[in-house]
């Protein structure tokens, strides 16, 4: 079965002589339990696809379907059980005035979980940070600590989707590495499916099992890791894409 | 070889609650007319060194050296009045973050034109032009419209090149890169670099180039200083940094995923306390 299935997507923003248009028909669907990278230039309309996922894009046309079911405009409460996203900067995702308690507690609280405190002790172990963080504020935390924070919220609703918008950009690679890892570790034993976005290569290569290759707003190619590796790209974009990257 | 730069036994120290903290501790380097990569993680001291070469660190931040000479002169024992001709004209920076290094209530065209004007004497119709040329260098498509728009309206990759395009405009005998292309794309980071190289070339500049990513700078630089906690623990040559000995650098080197090499899980850098300890090594050539 497919968790994700896009048909058609047309993403803009402004009017008229504004109009810029994000995203131009892009199709794509990603099986149950699959890792799925967006690579593409800044500005290519990789993140803009996340964002009309979850519906911080509001002006959309085409077809996006989650678990089988069709998204609308007014997005369910099950729709964000389903899906959550983590975003790139971890500096500027988390709330500086709440403390990494209330920011896991609130979100438990708003998807209507009971037994908040035995959940959130039981994230923060999930994440691999461990009890003496809960009541740390985001000042206190390293980037690292605070991309672990972040995963945590995403995964409190028990999400089957996660979309991953840059996870690690904004780290040390050395952190990278253990964000990668974890990343990895939580797919396995939460059965997730992961929709990826990122500008590296070698990141995608080694944590995706697919990749669509996006250029100004269109995906110019699909192709499996393999190939990636192989450096096969049919599309002249791809194939320049990865020669840089090397 | 002619050395631009020359700093000893540089020390950057903060005053926190716990006691004075050392950021930078004890580096000594020398810069030619070369391409010289500071590397290191968040947190090592390569930013502070290159924001302590111009004296931007405000107090209570510290700045100690035995000397930091700009072409023989202390600029140490300089005046802050006199900073300001050094500041820009002979040395310049591009920052890390475009977001917070441009102006958001300045369109970029009056803020290239200030830059330039400041250093110059040039009319305004000069300056716009060469503000033009400067953005199509640093390959802009659409200069024009990028000279009437707001920060905001640009994205991460175009505000880095429009940075680059402001700092180089004065023609600088130095140019302090940190983290110059840490937020642009693989595509036209390569395109960035290769302005940068072909300046240094052409202008016979220097440059240092402070990054985080350890195949750029192999890739692109001469010279490479690795630093971990303050202090520099390995120097190599770019090309051969691949070949390095210093357990840090190894662990950075094989944290990274790789297309060629692929593997199912990443190393984790163990850190080993003694590494801080030990003396910096000296970056003089």
């Amino acid at each position: 079965m497919n968790m994700l299935e896009i048909e058609g997507l047309n993403v803009w923003f402004g009017t008229a002589r504004d109009r810029v248009d994000a995203v131009k028909a892009a199709s794509f669907s990603v099986a149950q339990g699959q890792s799925f990278g967006l690579v593409g230039e800044s500005g290519s309309g990789k993140s803009t696809i996340l964002r009309a996922i979850t519906g911080l894009a509001p002006t959309w046309s085409g077809k996006i379907t989650v678990a089988g079911q069709p998204v609308l405009a007014k997005r369910s409460k099950s729709f964000f059980k389903t899906v959550q996203m983590v975003f790139q900067d971890p500096y500027a995702s988390l709330h500086p005035r709440h403390s990494v308690d209330q920011v896991l507690g609130e979100t438990l609280y708003l998807h209507g979980f009971k037994d908040i405190d035995a959940r959130v002790v039981k994230l923060l172990d999930d994440v691999g940070l461990g009890q003496k963080f809960r009541f740390r504020y985001p000042h206190q935390l390293s980037g690292g600590q605070r991309q672990r924070v972040a995963i945590a919220r995403a995964l409190a609703p028990e999400p089957t989707l996660l979309l991953l918008d840059e996870p690690t950009s904004a780290l040390d690679v050395s952190v990278q590495a253990e964000i990668l890892n974890l990343l990895v570790d939580l797919r396995q034993e939460h059965h997730l499916t992961y929709l990826m976005v990122s500008h590296d290569l070698s990141v995608v290569g080694h944590m995706c099992d697919s990749l669509a290759v996006m250029k100004d707003g269109e995906i110019v190619e699909i192709m499996d890791v393999a190939a990636l590796r192989r450096m096969e790209a049919t599309h002249p974009y791809a194939q320049h894409l990865l020669q840089a990257s090397v | 070889m002619e050395r631009l730069l020359d700093i000893e036994n540089l020390w950057v120290k903060f005053p926190t609650r716990q006691g004075i903290f050392d950021a930078v501790r004890g580096v000594s380097f020398s810069l030619g007319r070369e391409r010289l990569g500071i590397v290191g993680e968040s947190g090592s001291g390569k930013s502070m060194t290159g924001r302590a070469i111009l004296r931007l660190i405000r107090s209570p931040g510290m700045v100690e050296a035995d000397h930091i000479n700009l072409d023989g002169e202390n600029i140490l024992a300089k005046s802050e009045k006199d900073m300001r001709a050094v500041r820009g004209q002979r040395i310049s920076m591009v920052m890390q973050d475009p977001k917070f290094s441009l102006n958001p209530v300045m369109t970029i065209g009056e803020q290239i034109i200030e830059a330039y004007r400041l250093h110059s004497k040039a009319s305004k119709a000069d300056a716009h032009a060469k503000s033009l040329e400067m953005l199509e260098a640093v390959s802009i498509r659409n200069p024009e419209r990028v000279m009437r728009a707001y920060p905001h309206e640009m994205s991460g990759g175009m505000g880095q090149r429009i940075m680059i395009a402001m700092m180089l405009i004065p023609n600088p005998e130095i140019l302090i890169a940190d983290e110059p292309t840490s937020a642009l794309d693989v595509s036209v980071q390569r395109q960035v670099l290769d302005i940068m190289d072909r300046l240094v070339k052409e202008r016979g500049m220097g440059l240092i180039f402070i990054s985080h990513d350890l195949n750029l700078v192999a890739d692109f630089c001469d010279r490479v200083l690795i630093m971990y906690s303050g202090r520099i623990v390995e120097v190599c040559e770019a090309d051969k940094l691949h070949e390095a000995t210093h357990p840090y650098t190894r662990g950075l080197l094989n944290s990274l995923p790789r297309l060629d090499a692929p593997k199912d899980r990443l190393e984790v850098l163990r850190r080993d306390p003694a590494w801080s300890e030990a003396a910096s090594v000296s970056g003089r050539v």
